[in-house]
């Protein structure tokens, strides 16, 4: 398996400081808006935003950890069902302008589950995506985002990983490809 | 391990800690889902389901139906006493025949012990044991384990638990029996002579015949209910002494030098096995166990219903 780093760890935080000031550009004092990061990845990228937006704007901003395991569209066409992880969004959405987050946009199809299960908490006014990486050519789906922190041109045979300080030691985006 | 390790949910026993475990956590998440103002996910659009109900029952049957169109499925309800089984038809036949309707789970209830597992056998498609005669009954321990795992914690170790009133007709008792054991808790049954089966300490389980004993060991009491209809022979001289002895009022339950947790499958017979103040009490979960019914159903229909095939 070849590993090449695509965005190093300096790179990383300049790509979330732009993708903080954008989110600022458009939504100013996030007075309507509510962040949505979608599980299990998607909440990293929130978690990192949230708090670069916090300490800039001096005061807190609606955030909410969304899963839609229950609303794929691949249920029963896995080896193994996936195992839920836990939504947390303890206020409604009505008439909210809703951001949603997640670390890579690939298909689209998380996505396209994302806004169904949204459709429980409400009828928000508006819903953007902000994708940390955009594999823009593995599109299954009309879906593109609002914000994006990089476009990368992929084969649909390798893989995209978003690594974080807290987990895997150091922030850095590295692509996998299958060696043949 | 994402999947369950068997192909129905018949029994309790079947089932491994591993199971059990993924079931509550699968739980924990549907629970979240009820709890939101649109309580329906769509996982299971394309499944129908036959709730076959051979014997009355009220809050299973709802819960199950809730269960289901809460995960989207079709429903299809079937009562023995409005059906052709009056008319002489046999299960295979009836079954088959719904089957024949394309359902691809059935949840069934059944007075003849053994029913769900001889059906699943025999026709191709899930099946949900939801009380087969003095047996099992499966999706009652689980929810009855999943509440006390609410107030208790996840860790069962050590938890002791017991079980008062008709344990010889009762298929809630044998499947908590397994389910609490499997766990990891300590299990005491509690109840006349008549009414514990002789050979009931092989399962490993403490018998006690003095109820106030039986609490003061306990954390946790489980109050069944006597099934007369189960009862050919007379049991124990009158209800009223049944009361008497078993029979749990507040009186008792303030004199325990702890705060236990007062469950009950329902339906209850109030000032039978439990008076009306302690079943309304702060130390009864019994509202909390029929709600948790629904999220574990979902669960355990959703783990079956992820292994069905469509190709």
């Amino acid at each position: 398996m070849d590993k090449r780093t695509i965005l190093n760890s300096k790179h990383f935080e300049i790509t979330l400081n732009r993708l903080a000031s954008q989110l600022k550009e458009n939504h100013q004092s996030f007075e309507n808006t509510v962040l949505i990061g979608l599980q299990p990845r998607g909440i990293h990228v929130l978690t990192r935003l949230q708090r670069i937006l916090e300490n800039d704007l001096k005061h807190e901003i609606k955030c909410g950890q969304l899963d839609i395991t229950f609303y794929r569209d691949d249920f029963r066409r896995r080896e193994q069902p996936i195992i839920p992880s836990v939504t947390n969004i303890d206020f409604t959405i009505e008439n909210k302008n809703v951001v949603l987050i997640d670390d890579v946009l690939f298909s689209g199809r998380t996505i396209r589950a994302g806004l169904d299960a949204l459709l429980a908490f409400g009828r928000p006014n508006r819903v953007e995506l902000l994708a940390f990486i955009d594999r823009r050519f593995e599109r299954h789906l009309p879906i593109q985002p609002d914000y994006t922190g990089k476009i990368v041109d992929t084969l649909s045979s390798q893989r995209v990983s978003v690594e974080w300080k807290e987990l895997e030691g150091e922030d850095k985006v590295v692509l996998f490809t299958e060696e043949k | 391990m994402n999947n369950l390790s068997v192909d129905h949910l018949i029994g309790i026993k079947g089932l491994s800690k591993e199971d059990i475990e993924l079931i509550f956590t699968t739980a924990d998440r549907f629970k979240q889902v009820i709890n939101r103002p649109i309580k329906k996910v769509p996982s299971l659009r394309d499944i129908t389901i036959a709730n076959l109900f051979f014997e009355n029952s009220t809050r299973t049957r709802l819960s199950f139906e809730l269960a289901e169109k809460r995960l989207s499925a079709d429903v299809v309800n079937f009562s023995a006493a409005s059906s052709s089984v009056k008319k002489g038809e046999t299960l295979i036949d009836t079954v088959n025949n719904i089957l024949a309707m394309k359902v691809d789970l059935v949840v069934m209830r059944h007075p003849n012990p053994g029913a769900a597992k001889f059906l699943s056998e025999r026709i191709d498609a899930k099946v949900i044991n939801a009380g087969d005669g003095t047996h099992e009954h499966p999706t009652q321990a689980l929810l009855d384990a999943y509440s006390i795992r609410e107030k208790l914690g996840e860790d069962f170790t050590g938890k002791k638990v017991v079980i008062v009133g008709d344990i010889k007709h009762s298929r809630v008792a044998l499947s908590n029996i397994f389910c609490l054991q499997k766990l990891g808790a300590e299990v005491m049954v509690c109840g006349p002579t008549t009414l514990i089966p002789k050979h009931i300490y092989e399962l490993g389980v403490k018998v006690e015949h003095d109820l106030r004993k039986a609490l003061e060991w306990c954390d946790v009491a489980n109050m069944l209910r006597i099934q007369l209809e189960r009862q050919d022979i007379q049991f124990f001289p009158s209800l009223r002494e049944y009361t008497m002895q078993f029979g749990l009022d507040k009186k008792l339950l303030d004199s325990l030098d702890k705060k236990i947790i007062v469950m009950h499958p329902g339906p209850i017979n109030r000032g039978v096995e439990i008076s009306s103040d302690v079943a309304d009490s702060d130390q009864s979960i019994i509202l909390d166990q029929v709600e948790n019914g629904v999220a574990v159903r979902m669960a355990s229909i959703y783990l079956l219903a992820s292994q069905i095939n469509r190709e």
